[in-house]
Order: C-alpha cells, then sequence, then structure tokens
C-alpha cells in the first residue's frame, strides 16, 4: 500500500480558480439549455406539422446528433468553421454552439413528447372558445407542456451540465480542465480530482432539488 | 374420516394502516360448496378473499385449510408466521383466478398451465403436457395452446387462467371479480367455465358482481357490509329476503332484477 | 481515364490513411465491446444487488449508481488514469479507459435492470405466488424473464453511449477513431475532410446500434398487453 498524504491546503489556494470554473460550467450548460430550448421547441412543432420537408431534416438532425460523440462535434466546430471562414467565434463561444446544438436535438425529442401528449380534449376546448390558432398555442398548449416536459428538461439540465466538462478538451477553464491543470501543476491527484468529483456530484445535486421544487409547484396537470 | 370443512375462517381481523377493512369474518366452506361474497366496494370482500391464500397477511384470526392453519401458527400463546416453503406448498393447494387474469405473458397458454405442473407440482413435461391439454380443452381452447396471451382476447385469456388453476387439483378455487375486466359480450364464455366446474365438484369461493350468475350457481351467499357478514344463507334467502336495509338497498342497484326490492313494493321478477 | 485518385484529393488521402483509420476503429470498437461486456456483467450483479439485496447492499448499490451518474464521464476517466497511476498499477491508457467506461456504464445497466423488474406488473408476482412457486422460482421463471426482456432497449442505449464515449479515451492518448483521425489531419491538414468522415463512420456504427435497439422494442412490446 502507497503512502498518501493528503495536502489539502493545494485545494485551498486554488479555491478561487475552481469557483469560477464551476461557474463558468453552469454558464456554459444553462445557455445551452436555453439555446437548445428555442430550438428543439421550433423543430418540435415542425416535426408535428405534418409537413414531410418540414418534418424530414428534422428527423435527420435529432437522428444525427443522437449517433454523434458530442466531443467530435465540439472539435468539428471548433477546428473545421475557422476553415469555412468563421473565425469569430473564441472557444467557449465554439463550445457553447456545439453544445447548443447538442441539446437542441434532445430537447426536440422531448417536446415532440410534450406536444404530442397534451390530451386532445383541452385543444378542443381552447377551439370552442373562439381562441386563434397562435392563441391556443401561447395560452393553453404551451403553459401545459411546460408542465408535462418539466422533469425531462430538468434531467437534460443536468446532464448538459456534467457534459460540459468536455470543454477542457479545448482548453476552456471550467471544472474539469482546471482540476488537469492543479493535478499536472502539483501532482495531487487524489486532491485534485477527488474535489472535481465532489463539486460536480454537489452541484448536479443542488440542481435536482431546485427543479424538484420547481417541479412541485407547478406539477403536471393530469 | 372427518366431516372437516374445507375451509374454515375465524374471527379475521385485517387492517390496512389505521383501517380495519375486515372487522372479525366466521366463515366456512365445505367440500363441494360453491360461496359467493357480495358487498359494495370497500366492503371487505376481496381482502378476505386474497387473506385466503396468503396474498395478504391477516392481522387477528384463523384461517384453517383442511385443519392445516395459513400463513400464521399460534403455538404457546404466540402467532409465528410460517416458513416461506410451507406457505409456498399451502398456497399450491388453493387455485386463484384474478380479475386482470395475470397470465405470464412470456409463455405460451400451454405453457402456463404447465408451468405450476412443472415447478411446484415436480411432474415430468410430458404429463405436465398432457394435463395442460385437458384443462385447455375442457375450457374450450384447445387449439389455442401455443399462442401467447397477446393474441388471446380478455374471455380467453381469462378462461386460460382458470385451466391454469384448475390443472393444479387445488382443494379451493378462488375467484377475484373474474368478469369484471371483461367486455360484456365475453362474460357469458368465462361463466360458463366457472359454472361447469361447480357442477363438476369443485369447491369455490367467490367474489363476484354478476348478481344473476351468484344467484344461480352459489350454494351459499355471504353479504359483507364494512368488514362485517351482515347476512348469509342460501341465495334464495339472501336475495329474496334481505334482512337489512344496506343489503336491500344494494341489491336494488341491480336494476330490478331481484324480487322485492327498495321499499318493499312490488316488482316483476327477472325470468 | 483519368484517375479519380489524384493526390491531394481526399479520396486519395483517405486512401493512404486507410490503415490508421481502421486501427483507430478496431480501437474504438474493441474499447467498446469490452466496456459493454464489463457493465453489462457487473451491472447485473449490481442491479441484483440494488434490487433484492439486503438493506445495505441496496443503499451500497444506490450509493454507485448515484456517484456515477453524478460524475461526468470525462473526470471519471481522467481520475481512473492518473488514479491507476499514482497507486502503481501500471495499465496501458486503454485499460484505464475501458476499466472508467465499464464502470460508469454499470451504474447505467443496474439502473436499467432494476427499473425493468419494477416495472413488471404487481399482478405477476402475485399470480406467481398463487400457484405456489418460491420465491427463487418466482424470480426466476416469472419476473426475471419479463424484465430481461424489458430491458434490452435501455440497455442498447447504454451500449450506444459506450461508443460515443470512447472518444473521450482520445483524450488520455488512446488511439481510437477520433484521435486516429485527428492524427490524418496533421499530416495533410484536410480538417473538414476528415471530421467528416470520422463522423460518417460513427453515424453508421451508432445508427445500426439505435435500429437493433428499436427493433428489440418492437420485437418484445408484446409484454406490455
Amino acid at each position: 500500500m502507497i503512502d498518501y498524504h493528503f495536502d489539502w491546503g493545494v485545494i485551498a489556494r486554488n479555491a478561487d480558480k475552481l469557483t469560477d470554473a464551476l461557474l463558468l460550467g453552469l454558464w456554459l450548460a444553462v445557455v445551452s439549455l436555453a439555446i437548445g430550448c428555442v430550438i428543439g421547441l421550433v423543430t418540435a412543432y415542425a416535426r408535428v406539422s405534418g409537413k414531410w420537408w418540414l418534418s424530414r431534416p428534422v428527423w435527420l438532425y435529432v437522428e444525427f446528433i443522437r449517433c454523434t460523440p458530442l466531443l467530435l462535434l465540439v472539435f468539428f466546430l471548433y477546428f473545421g468553421l475557422p476553415e469555412f471562414d468563421i473565425s469569430f467565434l473564441d472557444k467557449t463561444q465554439s463550445f457553447i454552439l456545439s453544445l447548443s446544438l447538442y441539446a437542441g436535438a434532445y430537447m426536440s425529442e422531448v417536446f415532440r413528447a410534450g406536444l404530442a401528449s397534451i390530451p386532445k380534449q383541452y385543444v378542443e376546448a381552447a377551439k370552442a372558445i373562439g381562441l386563434r390558432p397562435w392563441q391556443r398555442q401561447a395560452y393553453v398548449v404551451l403553459p401545459v407542456m411546460f408542465r408535462i416536459t418539466l422533469p425531462s428538461v430538468s434531467n437534460n439540465l443536468i446532464s448538459l451540465f456534467k457534459d460540459t466538462s468536455l470543454a477542457a478538451a479545448i482548453a476552456v477553464p471550467e471544472l474539469t480542465f482546471t482540476a488537469r491543470q492543479i493535478n499536472a501543476n502539483t501532482f495531487r491527484v487524489m486532491e485534485s480530482w477527488l474535489t472535481a468529483s465532489a463539486l460536480y456530484l454537489a452541484t448536479a445535486y443542488l440542481i435536482a432539488l431546485v427543479l424538484r421544487q420547481i417541479e412541485r409547484r407547478y406539477a403536471a396537470i393530469r | 374420516m372427518t366431516d372437516q370443512p374445507l375451509l374454515k375462517a375465524t374471527a379475521v381481523h385485517k387492517s390496512f394502516g389505521e383501517v380495519e377493512v375486515l372487522k372479525g369474518i366466521d366463515l366456512t366452506v365445505r367440500q363441494g360448496q360453491v360461496v359467493s361474497l357480495i358487498g359494495a366496494s370497500g366492503s371487505g370482500k376481496t381482502t378476505f378473499l386474497r387473506c385466503v391464500n396468503l396474498l395478504e397477511e391477516h392481522d387477528g384470526g384463523e384461517i384453517l385449510l383442511d385443519g392445516d392453519p395459513i400463513g400464521y401458527q399460534v403455538s404457546g400463546g404466540k402467532r409465528r408466521r410460517l416458513s416461506e416453503t410451507r406457505i409456498s406448498a399451502q398456497r399450491a393447494r388453493i387455485g386463484m383466478v384474478f380479475q386482470q387474469f395475470n397470465l405470464f405473458p412470456h409463455l405460451t397458454a400451454g405453457e402456463n398451465v404447465m408451468l405450476g405442473l412443472t415447478k411446484v407440482m415436480g411432474k415430468s413435461k410430458a404429463e405436465a403436457r398432457e394435463i395442460a391439454e385437458h384443462w385447455l380443452r375442457r375450457v374450450g381452447l384447445a387449439e389455442r395452446r401455443d399462442h401467447y396471451p397477446y393474441q388471446l382476447s380478455g374471455g380467453q385469456q381469462q378462461r386460460v387462467a382458470i385451466a391454469r388453476a384448475v390443472a393444479m387439483q387445488p382443494r379451493l378455487l378462488l375467484f377475484d371479480e373474474v368478469t369484471s375486466a371483461l367486455d360484456p359480450e365475453l362474460v357469458a364464455e368465462v361463466l360458463g367455465v366457472m359454472h361447469a366446474l361447480a357442477d363438476a365438484g369443485m369447491t369455490m369461493l367467490l367474489v363476484s358482481h354478476e348478481m344473476l350468475f351468484v344467484r344461480d350457481v352459489s350454494h351459499h351467499v355471504v353479504f359483507l357490509d364494512k368488514g362485517r357478514i351482515a347476512q348469509e344463507g342460501p341465495p334464495a334467502e339472501v336475495f329474496d329476503n334481505p334482512e337489512s336495509e344496506r343489503l336491500r338497498s344494494f341489491l336494488g342497484r341491480f336494476h330490478g332484477l331481484f324480487g322485492k326490492v327498495g321499499n318493499g313494493s312490488e316488482r316483476p321478477t327477472q325470468d | 481515364m483519368e484517375s479519380w485518385m489524384t493526390p491531394g484529393s481526399f479520396l486519395f488521402e483517405a486512401w493512404q490513411s486507410r490503415q490508421g483509420l481502421l486501427a483507430g476503429l478496431a480501437v474504438t470498437l474493441a474499447s467498446s465491446a469490452l466496456s459493454i461486456v464489463m457493465a453489462t456483467v457487473c451491472g447485473l450483479l449490481m442491479g441484483i444487488g440494488l434490487t433484492f439485496g439486503w438493506w445495505w447492499l441496496r443503499l451500497l448499490a444506490r450509493l454507485y449508481v448515484d456517484l456515477m451518474r453524478g460524475i461526468p464521464v470525462l473526470v471519471l476517466i481522467l481520475f481512473t488514469y492518473y488514479g491507476l497511476a499514482l497507486f502503481g498499477i501500471n495499465v496501458a491508457a486503454f485499460w484505464a479507459g475501458v476499466i472508467a467506461l465499464g464502470a460508469f456504464a454499470t451504474a447505467h445497466v443496474a439502473e436499467n435492470f432494476r427499473g425493468a423488474v419494477e416495472s413488471v406488473p404487481a399482478g405477476q408476482m402475485e399470480a406467481a405466488k398463487a400457484i405456489g412457486l418460491t420465491f427463487p422460482k418466482r424470480l426466476w421463471y416469472v419476473i426475471l424473464p419479463q424484465a430481461v426482456r424489458r430491458m434490452l432497449p435501455p440497455w442498447v442505449n447504454t451500449g450506444l453511449e459506450i461508443v460515443k464515449g470512447t472518444t473521450l479515451l482520445s483524450i488520455i492518448g488512446v488511439v481510437e477513431l477520433l484521435l486516429a483521425s485527428q492524427q490524418v489531419m496533421a499530416r495533410n491538414y484536410m480538417i473538414i475532410d476528415f471530421y467528416l468522415l470520422a463522423m460518417v463512420m460513427y453515424l453508421i456504427i451508432n445508427f445500426a446500434i439505435a435500429q437493433l435497439g428499436g427493433l428489440l422494442e418492437r420485437r418484445f412490446s408484446y409484454l406490455r398487453y
């Protein structure tokens, strides 16, 4: 058995770096989810529109993302876009783009299922009281769908937060990258990785807790 | 040879948390008898039925099958739960047919019937197959032996379920509202099978809402109300001379099928 | 006839690099297969503990599952890689990666198993009791046959995630398909081309797996009659 002397001072000295990294990770996740939700909502409506020239491309998009490793997408956009003379995106922005496209596909499926599961009666009732199509969507369909899909959206946020660790591959200073840096600089393997793991776990748990509260407040109408 | 009743329940109590569902049930079933439990939902009739083969565990009282206490034994003043092996052996002597059929979906009709024969009674595959085919023929489904439950109608599934229960030659057959989940046109085929079993001398304890059937096939009818037996007796007695107001109003719900109902006014009986 | 394989064209370069790329593909498939096998075996064992074990076993399994699902795969891979070296266990990055991916997926398989068992309707257990089967036989002849069939689609999905996860092994230097492609790009600077080629290859593999999952789902949908 080896002798390993823990030196938590290493973590204490890098506390500010780690905190910044954690917050950056959260930021990446939230922004990507937000953009992903917009993409997902638009594409979900395209899917249920019944017009093949709208739904087929969306299906392709979803299947493509589902079958492509996220890391490959990250690298492709980061190294590939400059080839198309799109080089104004920095590392972080490039990563957000990748993660948003990735999230968009999953949110598309979530919202598609959500739209499909809205009881027909609600829409018929909305029609019966004379609401116009856009009003029906805004006042009846979307609020109900929001409640139905809330659990799935929460789960996706937590997944996305974990996926932000891939930003480390292109040197974005989020948690995984920072932990690796500390590990490389100080050779303190256990401290750096245990801390990173603990921070991820704690944050994921807290997100889940907060979201569960929100879910309870807006419990799905059945 | 004793004239011992097949099933003897004494002071059976059962509570779910705070709610006492069975408040002391005494019931005797003799061999070859068909006993029906009727009553409103929540009266405890299904709970009692499920206590007989220990799908529910009674909190107090005793249930004897051929003199053998089900589930619990009182020795030296202490109430001890029997071993799983013994309980399983007891259940093997009792057959049950469920409202939701509960056929094993990954097995064919024949395999459903054979499972108990081979794995519980230890019969050989060949013997089990013969018995299974015999009983599937008896319920009119010989040609469906190799069909899976999803390929069968509700009535057919229930008949397979009956075959599955009867094939093990149980001392007693329990029926838990077995036609309630069926479409009306499929009910008759199942009741037909049950009638045939009764005529052949099977000992049956059933919970049912099919009042005409209950009146026709039972030797003894028990009306449960709020966890207690309110009235029991031969069908003619219970249906034609309801003693309590509760029984009268309960029977009255069955659209004037029975003699004197409601406020005692004469009503034409259904013939 | 002019050859379409002119030097400098994509097809020419692809052909030139075929050995490296195929080797990378082999590493991807090998690491995926090994991780899937490990995850399936360990996951089923853990799943049994999670569902049927004594209270302390269920607790331990629960902790393991929640741990693995709360930590990003990449962190697990890096931790395993650096951690094993620390403990003097000198394993190649390949094996560190396989172990990490396998350990991660074990949690998913265990959870899939638990979910599958719980999704078997309660009436099945009751019917099994009613014909007098003892607990072990109830599990073996009635519950597990149904649970395993119900588990197949999520299990295939876990396999899919593992295949995608092997790309993360490139970060610890394992030359699987992604890194192999990047090595080719480093030589000929044909970035878009070879990333697209890699994408197509992953697409083919993963789409096939996804279709298999769909097939299994339909094949066993009769269980939900």
